[in-house]
This record gives structure tokens, C-alpha cells and sequence, in this order.
């Protein structure tokens, strides 16, 4: 018998459902959703508008709580915790790209990347260089101290990226981070996300683009709520 | 996220929103710099009274005539019966009877028209005796008070108080040997009295006109030995007590009265104060209550930011929850801001109340006293207000979901 690197998990999620509730309309966006994650696997998952990638997103970040089902993360069930606790797991394990940029207009761009590690308890020398450092990483080097309004779509775009990879978190979760973005930038986002998984990142991507979504090793098919299709994808 | 860093943001975030930030302490400020100006109004009064009596001379007591009651039974204010007299002053005087008596002046009060050449002065003439500087802690800053001789001799002679003496003599020319028509009499003016060196103008120490007793009583044509005041001056503070039970024992005597018949009234400068201090204090407390509610209508501005602040920052808090600020975190970054704006405040509040203070005197003729307990406590007061009202708003804040937060628009 042959030896086999057994892959770590990262996620684990066993019969997820989320259940919206508007007034007396009830609305199961998640029907029971099954995943696994390895460490270093780079996921996307495509599907049609209202099929459920954010709802599934939210819940991978730990932004929301499924109604039913187990959510492991590193092997810690977060169903349990208190939102103290989420709070440092999302600060720990989990960096966001929105498809909105979702920028604080008000700080310069590397005060921007840094807000993670504040929370992370890091000091504020260390903070300036692992943010700059993060931001020269994504090609802004020279942007460090302008604001989100003085820079291209494609240009915040990055920013958050630098500010999803500055704490080094386990998994980097992108909810169609292209989405608002020109072919050029696009691709310069993209690019990042393929050298982050080389460096052994997990990233989970949401898309509904074809051509996107072809980046990653592993297609997550999303429909009215359920994975209907889990391939590996062709290198 | 350590406590600095809650304050580098909460001074970034009020920073970010300029106007708004200034408009919302403007409540604080009004309020702040209005107790604390009322509170120095208040206690300026009180210093300017103080002074004023103290201005009388130290160890002073002051013996006035008691009330009168006519024989239909009206009766008159004190100060209304003409019950003292040269004798009665004489009689204090005596060391034997009052030991504790260190000097004494009675004087007479009237009002006469000074004129010098075209220019003319209606003011209080007062007839005295030679102790009568010494008495009332008043020196002279030209010429000489007069002597016993001008005193027996009923002199024309007169000492003018330094406004007295402006408002008759202008120019360079010293008033002293010049001469001056009072009520159709020449004297001679020789002395002019320093200011009574009480801080506001206009008071009637500066502005009299001093003549010995003897002169004063011809120019009004009076014959009997009444005077309107005795000052009696103490040996020394502790002795004060002792010498006011020397003199009531003695008056009491020489008019054959009983206390509850007492035609006379002795009062010291503390009494004075007192009687002085507790109808400024109602006013102080009646207008600090009112700025206090300035300051809690301004607290409300603070909290009613907040919220709004609160609404309007919802997706960033989405957003700082999603990069790991735990609801604790949250709420101390909302508090810590709200604080901010009362303690900023309060700092300019009291930076405006000191400005007013230097600049309101001269413009009202009120003295202003800030003190530091009132400027200390009007800051911990806005701080508090801004923690306060910022409660509320912070743990709305806090319990926002991140989800909730990040997706509203
Ligand atoms: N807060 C909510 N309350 C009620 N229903 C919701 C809520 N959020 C999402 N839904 C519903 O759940 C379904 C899935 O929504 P979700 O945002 O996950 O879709 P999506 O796959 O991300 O779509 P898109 O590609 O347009 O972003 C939709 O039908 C949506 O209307
Ligand atoms: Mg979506």
C-alpha cells in the first residue's frame, strides 16, 4: 500500500440549510449544502443569480449562522460560539474581498489593509510595514497613501485584496471580486488570487463567469440552493 | 484593539465629519461656557462685595440709628432716626468703658453742589472727625486731611475723593490749595484721597467730598450733635466680639433703651458679606440651573449624533466586524468618539468662558471670577455627558449583526 499525504481540512459543511424569513414568507436559500475543503485548494463556486453563493459565503465567513447543519473551520465548530469568538475567528482564519471593495473612504489605502491587524492586537510599526509590504505585493507600492477615492475600481479592487492577505488568514473568501471590474483589472485581480494559491493559500472564489471561474482547481456548481455539480477542473 | 487605537480612531472619525463634529459640540460649548460664566458672574459679585466692605477698613463695626416709630405707630427703615450722636461716639471712645476700641470716627452725610470756576459737581459731603482716615483704612494721594485746630475751628477746608477731584479739576494743575465753592461757602481743598482701590468704578468711596464735622454741620445749618454713622475700628479681629458687646452695653446705657428697644443697630463687615452673599448666591444658582440645562439639551445633540452616526456608519461597522472587531471592540470605539466630542467641548466651552471672562468685564462693568473647581468640574461634566449619552448609541452599534450591517445600503 502506498503512502498518502492525507489533505487537511479547513471546511467542513454537513447538511447546511439557511432559512430567510421576510414578515410570513419563508425562503430556504441553503437546502442542505455539503462541503469539503482542503487546505491549499482553490474552489469556485458558480452558479446562477440567487442560486445562494452569498447566502453559502456568508456562512463560510462566519458572517452568518445556518439554520441547520454542522460548520467545522479548522476544526473548531463555530455553530457554538458566541459572536466575541467569531469575531476573532474571522480576524485569525478568514480574509474578504467584496465585490463592493467595501474601503473605509476616509483612510489612506494602507491604513485600510492595516484594520485587520489592529484588531489582531499587532503594533501600529509592524502594522504600517506588513500593510505597505501587502500593498507592494498587489502592485500598489507607490499607492500606500492615497485614498480609495483617488484610485481606479481595479486599483481598490487590489487594496482590499492586500488587505485580505495582510494577516496571513487560512482561507481568503472572494464574493465575485471581478464583478465591478474592467477585463484588464480583472485579470490583474485574478493573477493575484493564482499567486496566493501558489504560495498555498485556500481561496474560495464566487462567480458566475465561466471564463473566471476556469481559474481553479475545483468547480463548485450551485442551484436553487444545492451543489449539483463538484468537478476538478483540467489544468 | 488597545485604547489608544480606540482614540487615534475616534479622533480620525470625528476628524472625517468636520462640520457635523462642530455642530454637534456646539451644544456642549454653549453650555459649558455658560455655567461657567454664570458661576464667575456669581462669584465676581460676591468678590466685588466683599471688597467693597473690606474697603470700609478691617475690623470695622458700624453703628447705625435704629428704626424710628413715629407716635401714630409708622415706623421708619433703620438709619432713619437721627438717635446718634456726637456724645455716643465720645463715649465709645473712651478707653476706660470700651477697651477694645481702638478708634472711632462719626460722620454726617449730605449732598451739596461743589463748584470750580464754570465747572460743577453735585456730590456727598461728609463732616468728620481727625480719626476718620485711619478708621476707614483710606489714605491721601495729595495734600493732608485736615487737623483737631480746622476741626475746632470749623475750618473751610475739604478733602475731595479722586473722582470728585477729576470731575472739578482738569488738566495738570493740582486741585490741592485751589478752592471751591460748596454750596455758596469757599474752602479750600486740601487733600485729595487715594482710590479706595475697589476694582470697579463708580462706587461713592472715590466720589465725596470730606469736611470736618464742625464745618459740615454749619454748612447745613444744623445745630443738634446727631451723626448719621459711627465707624468704630477694633483692636483687632479676635477683639471684635468683645468691642460690639462694649458698645451695644454702653449705648444701651447712654439711651436708657432695652434690646428690644434698641434705637440703634450695630452690624460688622461679616454680617455685611452675609447678607450680601445670600441674595447673590440665589441668583447664581437660579442662572447656573439654567445654563446646567443648556448643557443637558446639548448632551441630548451629542447622543442624537451618535445615532445617527451610528446609521450612517452601519456598513463600516459591517465591515470592521467582518475583519475581526468583536462587539466589545465596537462599542468602545462608539463610546470613546462620543466621549471625545463632549471633552472637546468642554474644552473649548471653557476656552470661550475664559475669553469671555477677560473680555465681558470692561464691556458690562461686572467683574467675572472663574474658578478652577467650576472649570475643572464643567469638563468632567462634558466628558461625562459624552459618555452618557453615547451608551446608548454605542451598544446599538455593538449589537448590530456583521451580516445585517455589511449589507444595508
Ligand atoms: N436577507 C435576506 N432575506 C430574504 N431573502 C434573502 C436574503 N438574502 C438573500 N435572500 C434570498 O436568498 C436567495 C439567494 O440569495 P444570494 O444572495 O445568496 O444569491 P446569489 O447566488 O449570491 O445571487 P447573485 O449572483 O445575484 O449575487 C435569493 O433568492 C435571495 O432573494
Ligand atoms: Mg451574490
Amino acid at each position: 500500500m502506498s503512502r498518502l499525504i492525507v489533505p487537511e481540512p479547513v471546511v467542513e459543511l454537513a447538511g447546511i440549510r439557511k432559512m430567510y424569513r421576510s414578515g410570513s414568507i419563508e425562503f430556504e436559500a441553503l437546502r442542505g449544502v455539503d462541503i469539503t475543503i482542503n487546505q491549499g485548494e482553490y474552489v469556485a463556486v458558480i452558479g446562477p443569480s440567487g442560486s445562494g453563493k452569498s447566502t453559502l459565503m456568508n456562512i463560510l465567513g462566519c458572517l452568518d449562522n445556518p439554520s441547520d447543519g454542522t460548520y467545522l473551520l479548522g476544526g473548531e465548530d463555530v455553530s457554538t460560539m458566541s459572536e466575541a469568538q467569531l469575531a476573532h475567528v474571522r480576524n485569525r482564519r478568514i480574509g474578504f474581498v467584496f465585490q463592493q471593495f467595501n474601503l473605509l473612504t476616509s483612510l489612506p489605502a494602507w491604513r485600510n489593509v492595516e484594520l485587520p491587524l489592529i484588531y489582531a492586537g499587532i503594533g501600529r510599526a509592524e502594522r504600517r510595514e506588513r500593510s505597505i509590504r501587502a500593498l507592494e505585493r498587489v502592485g500598489l507600492g507607490d499607492r500606500v497613501e492615497n485614498r480609495p477615492g483617488e484610485l481606479s475600481g481595479g486599483q481598490q479592487q487590489r487594496v482590499a485584496v492586500a488587505r485580505a492577505l495582510v494577516s496571513e488568514p487560512d482561507i481568503i473568501l472572494a464574493d465575485e471580486p471581478t464583478g465591478n471590474l474592467d477585463s484588464v483589472s480583472t485579470e490583474a485581480v485574478l493573477g493575484l488570487l493564482d499567486e496566493l494559491h501558489h504560495s498555498g493559500r485556500t481561496i474560495v472564489l464566487i462567480t458566475h463567469e465561466h471564463e473566471v471561474a476556469a481559474r481553479a482547481q475545483r468547480n463548485l456548481v450551485i442551484r436553487d440552493g444545492q451543489i449539483t455539480s463538484d468537478e476538478l477542473v483540467a489544468a | 484593539m488597545n485604547w489608544l487605537e480606540t482614540f487615534r480612531s475616534a479622533v480620525d472619525a470625528v476628524r472625517a465629519h468636520r462640520m457635523r463634529s462642530i455642530l454637534t459640540m456646539l451644544g456642549i460649548v454653549i453650555g459649558i461656557s455658560s455655567v461657567i460664566l454664570t458661576v464667575g458672574f456669581g462669584q465676581g459679585a460676591q468678590d466685588k462685595v466683599k471688597d467693597q466692605i473690606s474697603a470700609l477698613g478691617s475690623n470695622l463695626l458700624i453703628v447705625s440709628p435704629g428704626s424710628t416709630t413715629s407716635s401714630s405707630g409708622v415706623r421708619g427703615g433703620f438709619g432713619s432716626a437721627s438717635t446718634l450722636t456726637l456724645q455716643d461716639a465720645e463715649a465709645i471712645a473712651d478707653k476706660t468703658v470700651a477697651p477694645d476700641v481702638k478708634n472711632v470716627a462719626a460722620q454726617t452725610s449730605t449732598s451739596a453742589e461743589l463748584v470750580n470756576g464754570t465747572t460743577n459737581w453735585t456730590t456727598s459731603i461728609v463732616g468728620t472727625t481727625t480719626s476718620w482716615p485711619e478708621v476707614r483704612k483710606r489714605s491721601l494721594s495729595a495734600g493732608r486731611f485736615f487737623n483737631e485746630d480746622e476741626v475746632t475751628s470749623a475750618a473751610h477746608v475739604v478733602v475731595l475723593g479722586a473722582d470728585t477731584a477729576s470731575e472739578l479739576f482738569s488738566g495738570p494743575v493740582s486741585p490741592v490749595g485751589q478752592s471751591v465753592t460748596v454750596d455758596g461757602t469757599q474752602m479750600t481743598v486740601i487733600g485729595v484721597l487715594a482710590s479706595s482701590g475697589s476694582s470697579s468704578s463708580g462706587t461713592s468711596e472715590d466720589d465725596q467730598a470730606v469736611t470736618p464735622m464742625t464745618t459740615a454741620k454749619r454748612l447745613t445749618g444744623s445745630t443738634n450733635a446727631s451723626v448719621s454713622t459711627i465707624y468704630v475700628q477694633a483692636q483687632s479681629g479676635d477683639a471684635l466680639s468683645a468691642a460690639y458687646q462694649e458698645i451695644d452695653g454702653l449705648l444701651t446705657n447712654l439711651h436708657g433703651v432695652s434690646a428690644s428697644t434698641a434705637d440703634f443697630s450695630i452690624s460688622s463687615q461679616q454680617s455685611l458679606v452675609a447678607t450680601a452673599n445670600s441674595t447673590n448666591k440665589t441668583l447664581t444658582v437660579l442662572l447656573t440651573g439654567i445654563a446646567g440645562i443648556s448643557l443637558l439639551v446639548g448632551g441630548i445633540g451629542v447622543m442624537n449624533i451618535m445615532l445617527v452616526s451610528v446609521t450612517e456608519r452601519i456598513r463600516e461597522i459591517g465591515l470592521r466586524k467582518a475583519l475581526g472587531a468583536a462587539p466589545r471592540v465596537i462599542r468602545r470605539q462608539f463610546l470613546v468618539e462620543a466621549s471625545l466630542l463632549g471633552l472637546a467641548g468642554g474644552i473649548i466651552g471653557v476656552i470661550i468662558a475664559v475669553v469671555g471672562a477677560a473680555v465681558l468685564p470692561s464691556l458690562i462693568n461686572q467683574p467675572v471670577s472663574l474658578s478652577l473647581v467650576a472649570t475643572a468640574g464643567a469638563i468632567g461634566t462634558s466628558l461625562i455627558l459624552g459618555i452618557g449619552f453615547g451608551v446608548y448609541p454605542a451598544s446599538r452599534a455593538a449589537r448590530l449583526t456583521p451580516i445585517d450591517a455589511l449589507r444595508s445600503e
